[in-house]
């Protein structure tokens, strides 16, 4: 069921099988995202340093870092869009594809794993649905990952639910806050 | 305070005095608690002067490799030349968690910390880079960080004092190796995190080319107390014998403890004491059966050899550790070592930026063997092969991401041989015995 290692970084949701890598890239840069993105650029001597923060905007906005969003991207910033994907596969935030509209992470590395984190994952999965890791549950409302050390060790297991965190998650509270979620 | 629980009595908390007081994240109320004095002195004082402080202090980095901080500050001279300030806020080491807390309830004195220290290194400009996965860290230090604008503490006249302190909070996108000091600085240039060979280091040719230092959050947290209060003050937490190791340090507790958390204490602590009587020991009933002290990259200790350890950084040299970050991961007698060994090799292989080949290759390598002998599948030769493999990725990579998966391994197979060994089953044994391939006689 676990993703083996890889050295690679990236991506580990898996592509869908349709749909939206089709969908024509819709500007991002424009009005006051576009004077948000000069404000940041004011911050480094080069524009380049501003490519992760322009990304997060990307991804905050559309979901997701598509194609043609990294194009615009590295417009925007003066740079190839080979290299815009270069740096995106590189970490591990930026989804390559569409997730659901609840994107779960949930920690298993050894302190959160010596506390019983893989019966979690495996609640998360059943409750939410999703077939596996990295797949996202038929409804389109969830996906689940297992995530390497979120930094929150003491308070076994954390989750994060796109930008919530949320600590001392058992099997037990699972269910509830799934059902929770809107 | 504390968190998340009160202080113990024998705790010593100066970084965490107010933990869990929701009060001191706002600028009102961190000047309440008298923030942003020292910054105010401390931007009218020469810089030499503030870094003879530091080194006076003798306080020591306290992201991992322990540093001596003001030495790392007297590289940065008043040559004209631009140079920046990183603060490592990539807290990403497992076990580790003391940043977070530093940042999501004490935001302000993290500032006062960044903007000191630029000042200290002739830099107008510093960037807290904050691992991706940090939301709520990183939406309160900006929002101090706004609140120190908005008050004239922070800008082209930071408090009044002429001199210019820009503080920008960049955020990461998810990479453990970016809390490495040279893959920060690449992943803040807006680049694949990938360590860079040194030299030159930072101080001569750091981010952006210029001459930089990197801190980490609980080092300049430090600071203003240490200037405020002076070096002396500072050298009296610590064991009388051992003048290399003072001031007080964070440890993070997880695992299989009874009261996990954050815990400060002055170096020099009996760590025995420290796990049973502010821990708690392991929870209900269990025994303690081995302790990682100083987050996943240190030597495991077994429970004899963490009780007899003293915590700072010679102590725990002397028990065949290291102090780290201070992330302690307990493990109970339940725990299966090979299995959550094989878990931490698995993370190294996750994370290697696959720059060299030892490290892209060995983590891999190691975490397939691991887990077949975590499933039963191992053979005899296997436990050579991870030695073998352990010692051809120590020492000979750019960072040291490749020595920190192999010394789990090590140091597992030191201390645990038997757990290991158990798992092998006999019928694997790839050991030539004649006949042994032929098929039983009818």
């Amino acid at each position: 069921m676990s993703h083996g290692p890889s050295a690679s970084g990236g991506a580990l949701v898996a592509a869908p099988a349709h749909g939206a890598h089709d969908v024509p890239h819709e500007p991002v840069f424009v009005g006051a995202q576009r004077a948000e993105l000069d404000r940041i650029l004011s911050r480094y001597p080069t524009k380049q340093a501003a490519l992760l923060p322009a990304l997060w905007m990307l991804q905050d906005a559309r979901g997701w870092v598509s194609e043609g969003g990294m194009a615009e991207v590295a417009e925007m910033l003066g740079l190839t869009p080979a290299y815009v994907k270069g740096v995106v596969t590189f970490y591990t935030m930026y989804h390559q594809h569409p997730v659901g509209r609840h994107f779960v992470q949930v920690c298993t590395t050894t302190p959160c794993n010596v506390c019983g984190a893989e019966e979690v994952v495996q609640a998360m999965l059943k409750a939410t649905g999703c077939p596996d890791l990295g797949l996202t549950s038929p409804d389109g409302r969830f996906t689940v990952i297992e995530v390497e050390c979120l930094g929150a060790c003491g308070f076994a297991t954390p989750i994060m639910v796109n930008n919530d965190f949320i600590e001392s998650v058992t099997p037990e509270s699972v269910a509830r806050l799934v059902a929770e979620l809107p | 305070m504390g968190y998340p629980h009160p202080s113990h009595p024998r705790e010593t908390p100066i970084l965490s005095r107010y933990f869990g007081d929701a009060e001191a994240r706002t600028l009102a109320g961190w000047q309440a608690r008298g923030g942003y004095e020292v910054l105010r002195e401390a931007l009218a004082t020469d810089p030499q002067q503030l870094q003879g402080i530091v080194k006076d202090s003798g306080l020591r980095g306290r992201g991992g490799a322990g540093f001596p901080t003001g030495m790392k500050w007297s590289f940065m001279k008043p040559d004209g030349k631009v140079h920046y300030l990183c603060c490592n806020a990539d807290e990403s080491e497992p076990g580790t968690f003391k940043d977070r807390e530093i940042m999501r309830w004490t935001p302000h004195a993290l500032v006062e910390g960044v903007a000191l220290a630029a000042h200290a290194i002739y830099a107008e400009t510093a960037y807290i880079y904050i691992r991706g996965e940090f939301t709520e860290p990183y939406a309160r230090v900006s929002r101090a960080v706004e609140e120190a604008y908005a008050a004239g503490f922070l800008g082209a006249n930071a408090m009044g004092s002429g001199r210019r302190v820009d503080v920008h909070v960049h955020r990461g996108a998810g990479a453990y190796i970016c809390g490495e000091e040279t893959a920060l600085m690449n992943s803040l240039e807006g680049r694949r995190g990938n360590p860079r060979i040194k030299p030159p280091f930072p101080a001569v040719a750091g981010l952006f080319g210029k001459p930089t230092t990197i801190n980490n959050v609980e080092t300049l947290t430090t600071v203003p107390h240490i200037i405020r209060h002076g070096a002396e003050w500072y050298k009296q937490y610590g064991r009388p014998d051992n003048p290399r190791s003072v001031g007080t340090k964070l440890f993070s507790v997880c695992g299989n403890v009874s009261r996990p958390g954050l815990y400060e204490v002055a170096l020099g602590f009996p760590f025995r004491e420290f796990l049973y009587d502010l821990c708690g020991g392991a929870p209900s009933g269990r025994e303690i059966k081995a302790v990682i002290p100083g987050g996943s990259s240190v030597p495991i200790l077994t429970r004899e050899e963490a009780e007899g350890a003293v915590m700072d950084y010679e102590g725990f040299v002397a028990a065949g550790t290291m102090l780290g970050s201070g992330g302690v991961i307990v493990f109970d007698d339940r725990q299966d070592m090979v299995r959550q060994i094989a878990r931490l090799t698995r993370f190294y292989a996750h994370e290697s930026c696959a720059q060299c080949t030892q490290c892209r290759e060995g983590t891999a390598w190691i975490t397939r063997i691991m887990e077949r002998i975590r499933d039963g599948e191992g053979t005899a030769e296997d436990l050579d092969t991870l030695v073998s493999i352990s010692e051809n990725m120590s020492g000979k990579t750019i960072c040291v991401l490749s020595d920190s998966c192999a010394t789990p391994v090590l140091s597992g197979l030191r201390k645990f041989r038997h757990e290991f060994e158990a798992r092998i089953a006999p019928s694997r044994s790839t050991v030539a015995v004649p006949g042994a391939l032929r098929a039983p006689a009818a």
